[in-house]
């Protein structure tokens, strides 16, 4: 399946892009992130325990099942207002 | 409701007045305005960038409206959050909620708040004296949206 993987604010500037086509079977958002862990470095950021995440624009748990064609967001808190 | 999301400025006092404007059913119009500070967590703040997640940011916000008009009898509901460029003093966000009588109006403005704080994908980072930073999220704010569950 293809996956439309987004990444904002901190984690878009520690891991230097905002966007990208990800390949691969994943029952859930959780076997996604698992998956970015593999890639080194900057990549860890991915395992903060503040991160948060969003399917098809939607907040949601990491456990969040996944469908081809799924636009998936990871970000750290929201601070808006 | 009304839900705008732009990096324009806007004026409080013209959006409280425009909630009550068209219906003299109005008894109560409550609002908050946040504004930028000069100082933040010890370092002086001379302006801030708000990133926000375009698609996802009108539906979180949505989705925080209409639950809020589930719970309370409310006439009019506004949500309005810059994004972009901001400097010192300017308003960053305007919630204004009006309703026959003044409960609803003062519960639902702080339930759009908190909600808003901890569920809309909004960003600031901040121009510090000691460079830019990414704002940290509050656990209080956590706690404040946890009161309404």
């Amino acid at each position: 399946m293809s996956i439309n993987v987004q990444y904002f604010a901190r984690y878009r500037e520690t891991l230097g892009i905002d966007s990208e086509q990800v390949e691969g079977e994943f029952a859930s958002i959780d076997a996604l992130r698992l998956h970015l862990l593999k890639r080194d470095g900057v990549w860890q950021v991915l395992a903060e325990q503040n991160l948060m995440c969003a399917r098809n624009q939607e907040m949601c748990q990491l456990g969040e099942p996944l469908q081809a064609g799924d636009e998936v967001a990871f970000f750290p808190t929201v601070t808006g207002g | 409701m009304a839900i705008r999301v732009q990096s324009a400025q806007f004026d409080p006092g013209a959006e409280v007045n425009a909630l009550h404007a068209a219906n003299v059913g109005v008894g109560a119009v409550v609002s908050f305005v946040g504004y930028v500070r000069d100082f933040n967590e010890g370092r002086e703040v001379s302006g801030m960038f708000l990133e926000h997640y375009p698609g996802m940011t009108e539906k979180a916000l949505a989705k925080i409206v209409v639950e809020a008009e589930q719970r309370w009898p409310l006439l009019k509901l506004e949500v309005l959050h810059r994004v972009g460029a901001l400097e010192p003093g300017e308003p960053i966000v305007f919630v204004g909620v009006a309703s026959a009588h003044r409960q609803a109006a003062f519960e639902a403005c702080d339930f759009v708040m908190d909600y808003l704080k901890t569920r809309a994908p909004f960003w600031k980072k901040e121009n510090t004296s000691e460079g830019p930073k990414w704002v940290d999220g509050r656990e209080s704010d956590k706690a404040a949206a946890g009161r309404w569950e």
